[in-house]
């Protein structure tokens, strides 16, 4: 095979530009402002789990974006209402068969409309994007609780390291190095029991994380306090990610701090606080919640593809 | 000797684990959008054969095995140990049994084998796909059935039993898939 030739087929590339109208007319039809905020920033996220690339502008520093998240809010907060984006972002080390360093997001945030809402919306363009392919079923929704009570038997609140390292070696999977902080042992039941397992052929919603897992959503105070964040899942594949998002610019600051004491024990780089996202926040940003879609991903769906390399006309091998 | 982290696994690498020399077979990276990154990683046990799975963390780091693969000539045997022989170089290695394996019903004198060295020791042979054997017992062949149907167990000078069409003789020259134990064919001289 010719290494210079693109991975995909002509037919995917044509789907891709279809669905990519389809999205933007979606958008348009319910008066979201298309935008474009910068690839190239001084700061990025400190999240521990995800890497950024980097590069130089004469003799400063930037950073290429992992999500246009803090830009776009910087959007709201501004008055822009509610926009939507669609973007190549950057992330360090992450190849697979569902991983390519770089890859196209639809990211939209709608002013006053709640996070229940925007996931009924959600399901709304993706049942609009798939519909040529696959007929999905009514949509599930599951609490982050609920989707391992069901599938992995225990409560992710309250299960002790004991309990995690049960349900991981009683499902053959056998780790390198035992030792894994509550979080990283909920995030492999999550990848490696629950995803494979979720019902196929209709979405299905996670929602309601734990409040570790809160990102830069809302937390909710109550028996239990959660994180007013949703994933979407459609046939065992993690489509989107969202959120309720936080408006409070002193909690966000506290929480980029934290996330860079962790990044600072496990000896990773510090990111500098994105100040322009405080300072936003801190003037005022309009209640929101906001989603960010896997695109590449939704389209491997659309065509009945297994790898994202099948969609992606370069992969990083090739690119 | 090196390390491995994560991100450079890929098929065929070779690692140290549980202290073996080890290769990857297959190696899935699996990620929550917002949380750890794991590889899920099949790995077959050089010296064993066998095939287990083991799941790290992204970036973790693991020693790199020094295995190579080498193609040698089977020389002789003093009943303990095998000795290859580089066709090239003359440098010669001794197998022990356990390194030897399944492949020593397939040793022929001066024919060529896979063999994999650890720290330059063999660890194990690997017969070519098929070798050529020499039938030292078997039952008189059967003038005339040329069907191959049926067939009779026939000894090989290297001790292996394969089972053979009934016109075969003892002293005949046959070709034998390794993989598989089976008969292939006739070979004349």
């Amino acid at each position: 095979m010719s290494h210079w030739k693109p991975n995909t087929t002509i037919e995917t590339l044509k789907c891709r530009a279809r669905l990519l109208s389809i999205a933007r007319q979606f958008f348009q039809d319910n008066h979201y402002l298309e935008v474009d905020t910068p690839c190239l920033s001084q700061s990025t996220t400190p999240d521990p789990n995800i890497e950024s690339f980097s590069s130089r502008f004469n003799h400063t520093y930037y950073f290429l974006h992992t999500s246009p998240e803090f830009p776009m809010k910087r959007l709201l907060a501004s008055g822009s209402g509610a926009i939507y984006q669609i973007c190549k972002v950057f992330r360090q080390g992450e190849a697979g068969r569902y991983h390519n360093p770089e890859f196209t997001l639809i990211e939209w945030y709608q002013p006053g409309m709640h996070y229940r809402e925007l996931m009924e919306q959600l399901d709304e363009l993706v049942r609009l994007l798939l519909k040529d392919k696959l007929t999905l079923t009514k949509s599930i929704l599951l609490t982050y609780q609920q989707a391992f009570e069901k599938f992995a038997g225990i409560n992710p609140h309250t299960a002790n390291r004991q309990q995690l390292q049960t349900v991981i070696s009683k499902n053959n999977i056998q780790l390198h190095n035992e030792i894994l902080t509550h979080d990283a042992y909920l995030d492999l039941i999550m990848s490696c029991l629950i995803q494979p397992a979720l019902p196929k052929g209709k979405p299905v919603f996670i929602y309601d994380y734990p409040t570790t897992q809160a990102a830069l959503a809302t937390i909710r105070k109550g028996e239990v306090d959660v994180a007013e964040r949703f994933e979407l899942f459609i046939n065992g594949v993690e489509l989107a990610n969202g959120y309720q998002e936080l408006l409070n610019a002193n909690e966000q600051k506290a929480r980029f701090e934290n996330e860079n004491k962790q990044r600072l024990a496990a000896g990773q780089q510090i990111i500098p606080v994105d100040e322009h996202l405080i300072a936003a926040l801190q003037q005022g940003m309009p209640m929101t919640s906001g989603v960010a879609l896997g695109f590449d991903r939704l389209l491997m769906l659309a065509t009945g593809k297994n790898t994202l390399q099948d969609v992606i006309a370069f992969s990083i091998d090739k690119a | 000797m090196a390390n491995y982290s994560t991100n450079e696994f890929r098929s065929g690498l070779k690692i140290m684990l549980d202290n073996d020399p080890c290769s990857i077979i297959e190696n899935e990276f699996v990620k929550p959008g917002k949380g750890q990154a794991f590889n899920r990683v099949k790995i077959r046990n050089l010296k064993t054969g066998r095939v287990l799975e083991r799941t790290f963390k992204s970036g973790e780091s693991v020693e790199a095995a020094d295995v190579l693969e080498t193609e040698m000539e089977y020389s002789y045997t003093d009943g303990s140990s095998w000795t290859f022989m580089d066709p090239e170089t003359y440098e010669q290695v001794s197998a022990d049994e356990t390194a030897v394996g399944d492949a020593m019903k397939w040793l022929v004198e001066q024919e060529t084998y896979t063999i994999t060295l650890w720290n330059d020791n063999p660890i194990s042979v690997s017969a070519p796909n098929h070798v050529i054997l020499t039938i030292i017992e078997t039952d008189p062949g059967v003038r005339g059935d040329t069907s191959g149907g049926g067939g009779k167990p026939a000894t090989c000078n290297t001790g292996a039993v394969v089972r053979v069409p009934l016109f075969i003789d003892e002293g005949e020259k046959i070709k034998v898939d390794t993989r598989t134990s089976e008969y292939v064919g006739r070979v004349k001289d």
